[in-house]
């Protein structure tokens, strides 16, 4: 089997695909709350306008749902930023090359302090982030740094520079669990206006990344789009597409989405399409709605009092106390962010905020050995 | 509309497979073949007289637009069922085959790891591969990835006609294929063909509730025109049974 996520995808247009979830009208919206399996037409009345006055009924179907496949659990990650050196440009992003900032790659005994912090706020699960520096952080040093600390964490993650699938398949050899690669937009011209040198100005590579990890073996791929780039209904919807596609053709693979909005940071540029905190919760809900497995994701971008709320809202996985900028936690506090986040609470606090809700925060939930 | 079916290289407009077992004449076969207006037929290679080219039953299904859809009823394993397989294709001159493993002499239950191994074996050697399987959802999968053209879960226990037993996996599998899903064994009414069409399978295949039905021509003409409205009413979306959230208090109201 070889097919890719792209001969699907150049099915669809655009601005067509927006204009029917546009059409879409209070109806639809009610003829998909009403149903138990839900297809990609009843996704896109629910991130319609049309859905906006039935946000409530989406939240509490979505509570319901999560309730009944996750429990009152909510799994904890903390992302480990390993580098911030870079050969993409990309408008939004404070690592992109031509930033004046100072760079940094850790080293083996750096990574080693910031483990033993992290270690000690309890992690189990971490996700290990560069930027796109193949010379510098390419695949040898990935796998060098998953080896120093595998022995410490059950799961590791890595959200990098899209690679191969013999890339992948090494990196699997070594104990990868899961891959975090979100298409950023998937409005092809837009994507590239936002991406006009490097590497990642290849629209079509990082499209069919996920298709290379299912064919590597993965255990789980993270997708997302990051909302603000373009309008956040077409780029759900896409990204439901794409999810939908995956499931059926890497059945062995666990997916997650995350759901980044656009975060001030160095590099100054401002949302193009405003996604309000209604707006984000009616997505949660809507891909909770049309998928009651797949694991939802929140980072520390969005405020304490959002995210207090969200977990009872459809999201199973919490990051807490992140630092964007390589040596973050000890090494070097100060350093440049990639983005600034909002809930500065420490581990403990969002522990314990979890706790008082009723929740669980679950700190294993993988074996390594496997 | 134009909702047609195709599989491999063939399409086709009827979504009602038949049979060729039990009936009691093979005129009255041929009858009722006929008024099912079926284009894809499946008949036991254990029944047909592979040396003589007269043989009555072929005869009476041999009809311009009929694919014969040989079958490998009676082999107990994977390497019978290939030999089978390529018996049928140089004895009928087509590359179709339904792969059917059942050990069981009493339920005539498939054989999932037989029948896994002996699909890989015939896609292999250039086989259109039809797999009549238990609703397993896994099995589903793995039978897709070796690159099996279709998938046939059963309903019910063969020969049974109780209908969609097997309700709860076949969603997952219709839900979860990349490759037609035909319902196979145990529809025993038009109303149970009609289901399954609803959920979304892309074909029945329908025998024993045809063939001795007091009449199977009538019967037939009853399942072709079921197999239709299920459809219909599968592209037309069906309207869901109303389920309400439980109330609580609002999850939403720190958003105004």
């Amino acid at each position: 089997m070889n097919t890719s996520f792209q001969s699907i995808f150049d099915t669809y247009n655009w601005d067509d695909t927006l204009a029917s979830i546009n059409a879409k009208t209070a109806q639809d919206v009610e003829f998909a709350l009403e149903k138990t399996k839900r297809d990609l037409e009843d996704f896109k009345a629910l991130i319609s306008l049309a859905a906006k006055p039935y946000l409530e009924q989406m939240a509490q179907q979505s509570r319901l749902i999560t309730k009944k496949r996750f429990g009152n659990t909510i799994q904890m990650y903390v992302p480990m930023y390993l580098s911030n050196e870079c050969q993409n440009i990309c408008t939004y992003c404070g690592f992109s090359m031509t930033n004046k900032i100072p760079r940094r790659t850790l080293t083996d005994a750096e990574i080693l302090k910031e483990v033993s912090f992290l270690k000690e706020k309890g992690y189990d699960h971490i996700l290990l982030v560069t930027g796109e520096a193949n010379k510098t952080v390419g695949v040898p040093y990935i796998k060098h740094a998953m080896e120093l600390i595998k022995d410490q964490f059950s799961n590791i993650t890595i959200e990098v520079q899209p690679l191969h699938q013999n890339e992948y398949e090494e990196l699997i050899q070594a104990n990868l669990y899961a891959v975090l690669v979100y298409q950023e937009t998937y409005h092809r011209a837009e994507y590239k206006k936002h991406h006009p040198k490097g590497k990642k100005s290849n629209f079509d590579f990082r499209l069919e990344t996920p298709d290379r990890l299912g064919r590597a073996g993965i255990h789980k791929i993270g997708l997302g789009a990051l909302f603000g780039l373009e309008d956040w209904r077409a780029d759900s919807f896409f990204t439901a597409l794409h999810l939908k596609y995956l499931q059926k053709t890497y059945w062995k693979t666990k997916y997650s989405i995350s759901f980044p909005r656009l975060r001030p940071h160095s590099g100054g540029l401002e949302p193009k399409v405003e996604m309000t905190d209604r707006d984000l919760v009616q997505t949660i809900c809507a891909f909770r709605l049309l998928d009651e497995d797949v694991e939802l994701s929140m980072s520390t971008r969005e405020s304490e009092t959002f995210r207090n709320h969200i977990v009872h809202l459809g999201v199973t996985s919490l990051s807490a106390e992140s630092k964007t900028n390589p040596g973050g936690y000890v090494i070097d506090p100060q350093s440049l962010e990639q983005f600034e986040i909002s809930d500065e609470r420490s581990t403990e606090v969002i522990a314990k905020m979890l706790q008082e809700n009723g929740l669980e925060p679950v700190w294993k939930d993988w074996e390594n050995r496997w | 509309m134009n909702d047609l079916l195709t599989i491999a290289d063939k399409t086709f407009h009827s979504r009602l497979f038949t049979g060729t077992g039990k009936f009691s004449s093979n005129q009255l076969m041929s009858d009722a073949l006929i008024a099912s207006e079926s284009e894809l037929i499946t008949v036991a290679l254990k029944r047909v007289d592979v040396n003589n080219e007269q043989d009555k039953m072929l005869k009476s299904i041999m009809r311009p637009h009929i694919n014969l859809l040989p079958n490998t009823s009676g082999v107990r394993d994977a390497k019978e069922a290939v030999f089978a397989a390529q018996l049928a294709r140089e004895a009928l001159e087509t590359n179709w085959i339904k792969l059917e493993i059942h050990p069981d002499p009493k339920y005539l239950l498939p054989d999932p790891i037989e029948t896994l191994k002996a699909a890989e074996e015939l896609v292999k050697l250039g086989f259109v591969v039809m797999p009549y399987i238990h609703a397993d959802p896994v099995l589903c999968k793995r039978l897709e990835e070796v690159g099996t053209q279709c998938v046939m879960p059963l309903g019910a226990p063969i020969g049974t006609n109780k209908g969609l037993k097997t309700l709860d996996f076949l969603e997952i599998i219709i839900e979860q294929s990349n490759i037609p899903v035909i319902v196979d064994a145990g529809i025993g009414s038009p109303s149970h063909a009609a289901f399954a069409m609803e959920l979304g399978a892309d074909a029945v295949l329908v025998n024993t509730a045809i063939a001795v039905s007091k009449n199977p021509v009538a019967m037939a003409k009853a399942f072709k025109m079921a197999v239709e409205a299920g459809r219909m009413a599968y592209n037309a979306k069906l309207a869901s049974v109303k389920q309400h959230a439980e109330a609580s208090s609002p999850l939403t109201s720190f958003l105004s």
